[in-house]
């Protein structure tokens, strides 16, 4: 009923566009369809774009939350990347720093990140 | 608050079923907000709190109405925007606004996060439902 977002995978990585306004639904799939890619494809990084997103909300942010968590734990790291300014300052504002979540400016950056934390992404 | 309902003409409103059209409401709020002059600022944090009050209206209320109108008043202007549910009401307002606590598998920051994104805000609960009224003001 509801659409999937794709998870796209590039060398080691994992790569998530998220180009939509997120249902509930959508972003309870792209939980459970990222855990499984990871342990699928043993990838050892995650970049989730969100610079289509105009809001994070407290659900989404806690996917995002959750997900780094859950790809910790499964040896990928993840990188939340492009977020927009006015969404970093809701989200502060709502309550949610989404302290153990690793960001980047934008793509090119978080993959640079991921380099440095030693996942190389080729 | 004052009681902007009646003044705030003419309002738009979308049923709140299922959680698309938690997604159709915050962007009916969206397209209010820029039209009303909102800065981008102000309509992400009205937004974010549509989407919050929205998903607990259809969680916790069994889903209802979002109404929703541009508001002028003493020379501001702004959105308004209303979330009715006939759901079984909240047995305790006060501590349902405190940061943290939550009834089912939220992060417990809806209610509070939305009282904190809006400029004015207002809740009735009773056994006969429930209803959440803000304003976001531009500026």
């Amino acid at each position: 009923m509801s659409d999937r977002v794709p998870v796209l995978k590039i060398g080691r990585v994992l790569l998530v566009s998220i180009q939509q306004d997120l249902e509930d639904q959508m972003v309870m799939d792209l939980q459970d369809d990222l855990s499984r890619r990871i342990v699928d494809t043993g990838a050892k990084g995650v970049v989730i774009d969100i610079s289509a997103l105009e809001i994070v909300d407290s659900f989404v942010g806690r996917m995002l939350a959750d997900n780094a968590s859950v790809s910790r734990l499964l040896g990928a790291e993840t990188i939340v990347v492009g977020m927009r300014p006015a969404v970093a300052m809701t989200l502060v504002e709502l309550g949610l720093s989404l302290k153990g979540v690793r960001t980047a400016l934008n793509l090119e950056r978080g993959l640079k990140l991921l380099r440095r934390l030693g996942t190389d992404p080729a | 608050m004052k009681d902007y309902g009646a003044s705030a003409t003419p309002a738009e409103t979308v049923q709140v079923a299922t959680s698309g059209d938690v997604v159709t409401a915050r962007q009916m709020v969206r397209t209010l907000a820029q039209r009303g002059g909102l800065g981008l600022v102000h309509q992400t944090k009205l937004v974010t709190a549509a989407s919050e009050l929205g998903r607990n209206m259809l969680v916790y209320g069994g889903g209802g109405v979002v109404r929703a109108a541009a508001l002028s008043d003493a020379g501001r202007s702004g959105i308004y925007v209303e979330f009715r549910d006939e759901g079984p009401g909240i047995p305790d307002v006060e501590l349902a606004l405190t940061d943290g606590w939550t009834s089912g598998n939220g992060m417990g920051l809806g209610l509070s996060g939305a009282r904190r994104l809006v400029d004015e805000f207002d809740i009735a609960s009773g056994p006969e439902g429930t209803t959440v009224r803000i304003v976001k003001w531009a500026r």
